[in-house]
């Protein structure tokens, strides 16, 4: 082992464990590591005194003998889950400075598991978007190419992580957030099950996709975590009522007899062949590992990316309708009346990307409009979801390019929204159907930027991806390689 | 279909955003970009498709009617941006 910062969070645990390294010292070692490459701009709020009272509440938690496999262990949040001692933003201007009351779910079960808090990380304001160039707060440079973006929305929690500035983060997918920054960035990104982890405290962007998830250095830490980050939770209406699980128990399945689909509309015309060659290179790997492809269709995946953007913006629009300015969030300085101090609150606290989905969610939610596009877009949502449900009959994972080329320069994408919209071609289907899927890197294309390979398996059926994914990585180095300079 | 600057300024009502007149020809234009990848949708027979508003399918629980948050008065004023007597601030409504 090289370096702690390089370790994997099992060896972290271990070292916990045995009293060789304290979470003090632990958490010193990545606030250093944060201040030193403060240059990423992957943070936006750190406070060393609270990272340090939590680092030796774990200390005294592992000194008395009350320590779990967490204890102790830093993570950093996506600024998009609240927390009571960090401000939320949501990488938003209307909530510079917000102090949520409460922590969110997923914070609290990861707090109360031991767990160490880092900061609050950049993302792309309210999740919206797909190189974290939305974020109010300035752009997050990509480590492995400071013109590249970092993806998003998820942004800030990929490249610490690539950066090894924080051994894990929390992120959110609601059309690929998770995995689209993970393949941009060559770590490791897991979206579960919609429903398994819980929403609440989750900045809503779009309630019937937003899912919570992992950015870690591999498959094996995902599984370490994300037990713990799960489970029901009776404040989320579409929280799924399963008993918790372990996903680390098919880390060690054999891939042999795994039936990979490859679905035959994820590589078309629009994928770049360096990421196309990366891909087959990952599944010619499953091959010799000894699971078998199955080529397979999925005829109505190409219509996610309409629906996603008839179904998002409506449920954003509806979302979004919170910030009036009355109580919490920004409020403008001057107004005439009521109705004006909603109006200029509104459009001096909000972004571009949030407004422009505002006005799609509210045309097609609007009367005369609701039934062409917002139920027509449920419809197809329905239909692609069950060309996932008919898939799954014939394979156990299906795998396929996380995006169709490598991470774009900033500027590339940032002044037209469709072009920027077409990035999540890969991610969207899967969440409409609300499928478990991950990214994990699997090469490096043009300018060695880093290549993702999407592994999507049916719903709950977590632990078997986590595991093929392990196998690959156990067969493969591609999730050790580090950026220069890290 | 195309939008006209006449929907644009009705929905930019409905939403409660401003447009100005320098950014209302921007806007117009992304969205009815936006609006061109929708309508690929409507290319697909969805006769009898029964719309799915969620993916886990069923409806969602409810829970009991009943006082469960404590009192969060002081916290959720917190970060009102005008608060008096517990209470929120805003302009004059009724005269």
């Amino acid at each position: 082992m090289s370096a702690l910062h390089h370790a994997s969070l099992g060896q972290l645990s271990r070292l916990l464990a045995r009293r060789e390294v304290s979470a003090e010292a632990l958490a010193r070692l990545y606030l250093d590591r944060m201040a030193a490459h403060g240059d990423l701009n992957a943070f936006l709020d750190v406070r060393p005194e609270v990272t340090l009272a939590q680092a030796r509440a774990a200390d005294a938690r592992i000194a008395a003998g009350e320590a779990g496999p967490l204890t102790g262990l830093p993570i950093a949040h996506k600024d998009i889950f609240v927390t009571r001692d960090f401000a939320s933003t949501a990488g938003s201007r209307m909530l510079a400075g917000y102090m949520s009351p409460f922590d969110a779910t997923v914070v609290e079960r990861l707090a109360a598991a031991g767990m160490v808090t880092l900061g609050k990380l950049n993302c792309d304001e309210f999740a919206m978007g797909s190189s974290n160039e939305n974020s109010a707060y300035g752009n997050v440079l990509n480590p492995w190419d400071r013109q590249a973006v970092p993806g998003g929305s998820s942004g800030g929690s990929s490249a610490a992580v690539a950066a090894r500035i924080a051994p894990v983060a929390t992120a959110t997918d609601t059309g690929g957030s998770i995995r689209e920054p993970a393949a941009f960035t060559g770590v490791t990104g897991v979206k579960p099950t919609y429903g398994r982890p819980s929403r609440w405290g989750m900045i809503a962007f779009a309630s019937s996709l937003d899912t919570a998830g992992l950015i870690t250095l591999s498959a094996e830490d995902a599984a370490l975590v994300l037990g713990a980050m799960t489970g029901f939770d009776p404040r989320d209406s579409t929280s799924v009522q399963r008993p918790p699980e372990d996903y680390t128990r098919e880390l060690h399945t054999p891939v042999k007899g795994l039936r990979v689909g490859v679905p035959k509309e994820f590589f078309g015309t629009g994928l770049q062949p360096d990421v196309e060659a990366a891909v087959r290179a990952a599944l010619a790997q499953f091959v010799a590992l000894g699971a078998t492809l199955v080529e397979l269709s999925l005829p109505n995946a190409e219509l996610g990316i309409p629906v996603y953007y008839v179904v998002a913006p409506a449920e954003c629009s509806s979302n979004l309708s919170r910030f009036d300015g009355v109580r919490y969030g920004h409020r403008a300085a001057r107004y005439a009346d009521l109705a004006d101090m909603v109006k200029k609150s509104r459009t001096e606290g909000l972004g571009a990307e949030p407004k422009r989905r505002i006005l799609v969610g509210t045309y097609v939610l609007s009367h005369g409009y609701y039934d062409a596009y917002y139920l027509k877009a449920q419809r197809v949502r329905r239909l692609i979801a069950e060309d996932f449900a008919r898939a799954f009959e014939h394979c156990d994972l299906i795998a396929g390019p996380v995006t169709t080329s490598v991470a774009f320069d900033f500027g590339d994408k940032a002044a037209d929204p469709t072009a920027m919209y077409l990035s999540d071609l890969y991610t969207i289907p899967g969440s409409l159907a609300g499928i478990p899927s991950m990214s994990i890197p699997c090469g490096f294309g043009a300018k060695g930027r880093p290549v993702g390979l999407q592994l999507m398996a049916n719903h709950f059926h977590e632990a078997r991806m986590l595991g093929a994914a392990h196998q690959y990585q156990l067969a493969t180095d591609w999730h050790t390689r580090v950026p220069a300079g890290f | 279909m195309a939008l006209t600057q006449a929907d644009v300024a009705r929905i930019a009502h409905l939403a409660r955003i401003e447009i100005t007149a320098q950014e209302a020809s921007r806007t117009l234009a992304q969205l009815n970009d936006i609006f061109a990848l929708i309508e690929r949708m409507q290319a697909l027979d969805t006769a009898g498709i029964e719309p799915m508003a969620h993916p886990l399918g069923g409806a969602q629980r409810v829970r009991e009617d009943a006082v469960t948050e404590p009192d969060v008065r002081e916290a959720a004023l917190r970060n009102a941006p005008a608060s008096q007597e517990g209470l929120f601030l805003v302009p004059r409504v009724i005269e």
